[in-house]
């Protein structure tokens, strides 16, 4: 990196600095060329670096009262909710803070896709983030599973049950899942070791993520490669700082309103009731932020069919940067991937919606049109687009769409504090 | 010139007005946090244990669980009472009366926290040089009044809160 000049002012800084160059990388982070118009849509990076923290915050002081057993989890968890001091409010905030987590990463995933951001040379970064995402997702089921209520003891049976979609092996494969012959203690015990692992992964992915940001840097709303430093970056703190502080501070308002005004909603009142091997809930749903590949899923009327065109729907997420072939990132300069976007956008929506409601009549029938469109957007149109797509012409600069005037797209916030110090 | 340190005057009062409002806010969000930890109502609501002492001959004792710890009921003889008011107070490393360490009227029963005041280990009864306990850990020797007289335990063990609720019971806490 080009910091390495960097040297620290005192004495015991330069000793310390020269042995763990721990201030050096301290000064990089702090100088760290950013592009000048990043809206705030990049702000999400910020927000959820908080989300993770929280979660493995709140998750370890649960884990001090939580009892990882069939016969005592509901009965700890509700231990937790009535007695532990402010208990109620670190669940609400754990529980939540999952919504809140997947609600970040989704307008994260969104943003990368509108502007390009998964393109070279910044793939990796975009493929550790799939994996940080999948990651999330096993976490986000797992930890649902801890409270030991119906719909935990269901998700799981049916979560698990996938695996036995697997041709030959798929039955025992579920039964080493479990354990034993169905979700028992076994299960339980092992998906909370599991769920303690996972966060601290991510939070090894984040550093990789964040590492191989910082060689490429910053993709930005324009999608333009940039110098860096130049007249078209800013230091990241404290203009960065700053920004993703305030952006933070918006996200926490909707974050409590959910903990402190509604915090069941986004839950099922199901799982207030003890698991019960004898009785199916009657309606099984998963968490909002898992239904539309629970909609792929099945809108398959084939099992094996089911569980690999939903894992296919990971799959070509995962392989996206090779999927888009137009050189041009942003959406910005793509008229008509412009459109397709919005497409994918209420797509998926559409998809979360209809996992949500009974599979069968005219939601199924909806399902399996939203289905093949997603894997249409991936396979068909996404390539085609790299061929046929007539995209506008591009800004030399960041600077240049400001000081004409002509474009909209670009805070000209930035710009002006940089104008104004020459 | 004036107007500009005038500007300034004022972002420094919104700087601290700021950091003022963050570190309360971060404070106030830290505290739950904190608190999770500290035993709570349902634990505060068993801190009271009653005893039947009804069955305790004299010269012999009783232990009882009291917020997890345990607590040894004496009853002592006579014999054992005079010994333990006779001591010389300049002989004890942690001075008290015997007369202190029970209730007036009641001095046959010596009721004490059984936890040693060094580190923690329980005392063995009838043990020790002193005719009292005698900690098995580091070898601290407490008299019959459970005052601590020789070894590294620096005070005499706890009496806890009680009081008779009638001439059979007491309650602990």
């Amino acid at each position: 990196m080009s910091e390495q000049e960097y040297v620290p002012k005192s004495k015991a800084g330069k000793w310390f600095n020269d042995r763990l160059p721990l201030l050096s990388l301290g000064a990089h982070l702090a100088d760290y060329p950013t592009p000048k118009n990043l809206n705030y849509w990049w702000t999400f990076g910020g927000i959820l670096t908080f989300c993770l923290i929280t979660q493995i915050v709140t998750g370890i002081v649960l884990a001090m009262h939580y009892v990882a057993h069939a016969d005592l989890a509901f009965e700890s968890v509700e231990k937790i909710m009535r007695d532990v001091n402010y208990g109620w409010l670190i669940r609400y905030i754990h529980s939540n803070g999952a919504s809140m987590f997947f609600l970040a990463v989704y307008i994260h995933i969104f943003r990368s896709l509108f502007f390009g951001s998964f393109k070279s040379p910044r793939e990796l970064i975009w493929i550790i983030g799939m994996l940080i995402y999948i990651l999330m997702m096993a976490a986000a089921f797992m930890g649902y599973v801890l409270p030991w209520g119906q719909m935990s003891f269901w998700g799981a049976t049916v979560i698990t049950n996938l695996f036995s979609a697997i041709p030959l092996v798929g039955e025992s494969v579920v039964t080493w899942l479990w354990g034993g012959y169905s979700v028992d203690n076994p299960t339980l015990t092992r998906f909370f070791s599991l769920h303690y692992l996972i966060p601290f992964l991510i939070l090894g992915l984040v550093v990789l993520h964040i590492w191989a940001l910082h060689i490429p840097g910053n993709n930005n709303p324009v999608g333009i490669d940039i110098k860096k430093p130049s007249k078209d970056t800013v230091p990241f703190h404290p203009y960065i700082t700053i920004k993703d502080i305030f952006a933070l501070l918006m996200f926490m308002i909707v974050f409590a309103g959910f903990v402190f005004f509604s915090p069941n909603v986004l839950g099922h009142a199901d799982n207030y009731i003890p698991a019960n091997p004898l009785v199916t809930p009657a309606h099984i749903v998963p968490e909002w932020y898992l239904l539309p590949f629970y909609a792929i899923l099945r809108s398959v009327p084939d099992k094996l069919g089911g569980v690999i065109l939903m894992f296919g729907a990971l799959f070509v997420l995962v392989i996206l940067p090779w999927l888009d072939t137009n050189k041009v990132r942003s959406a910005v300069f793509r008229p008509m991937y412009r459109q397709f976007f919005w497409i994918f956008v209420v797509d998926v929506l559409a998809l979360g919606y209809l996992g949500a409601m009974p599979a069968d009549g005219i939601y199924l029938f909806l399902a399996r049109v939203a289905t093949i469109y997603y894997f249409l957007h991936f396979i068909v149109v996404l390539p085609a687009l790299g061929f046929f797509e007539k995209t506008d012409p591009l800004p030399a600069s960041i600077s240049e769409p400001v000081l004409t005037g002509g474009f909209s797209t670009v805070p000209a916030r930035s710009d002006k504090i940089i104008n104004e110090k020459k | 010139m004036s107007k500009q340190e005038d500007k300034k005057d004022r972002r420094d009062f919104l700087f601290t007005a700021s950091y003022t409002v963050g570190a309360v806010g971060i404070g106030a969000t830290i505290w739950p946090f904190i608190h999770q930890m500290n035993p709570d109502e349902s634990v505060k609501a068993l801190a009271t244990t009653e005893v039947d002492i009804s069955q305790v001959e004299p010269g012999k004792s009783i232990t009882v669980l009291w917020r997890g710890k345990p607590i040894f009921i004496k009853r002592r003889t006579s014999e054992e009472i005079q010994e333990a008011q006779s001591v010389n107070l300049k002989d004890l490393p942690d001075p008290q009366r015997d007369e202190d360490r029970v209730k007036d009227g009641k001095n046959e029963w010596l009721v004490m926290v059984g936890v040693c005041t060094h580190l923690g280990c329980v005392p063995l009864k009838d043990k020790g040089e002193f005719n009292g306990w005698f900690c098995p850990c580091h070898g601290s020797h407490y008299d019959i009044s459970g005052r601590v007289r020789k070894g590294p335990a620096p005070k005499n063990m706890e009496i806890p809160d009680y009081k008779f609720v009638d001439n059979n019971t007491i309650k602990i806490g």
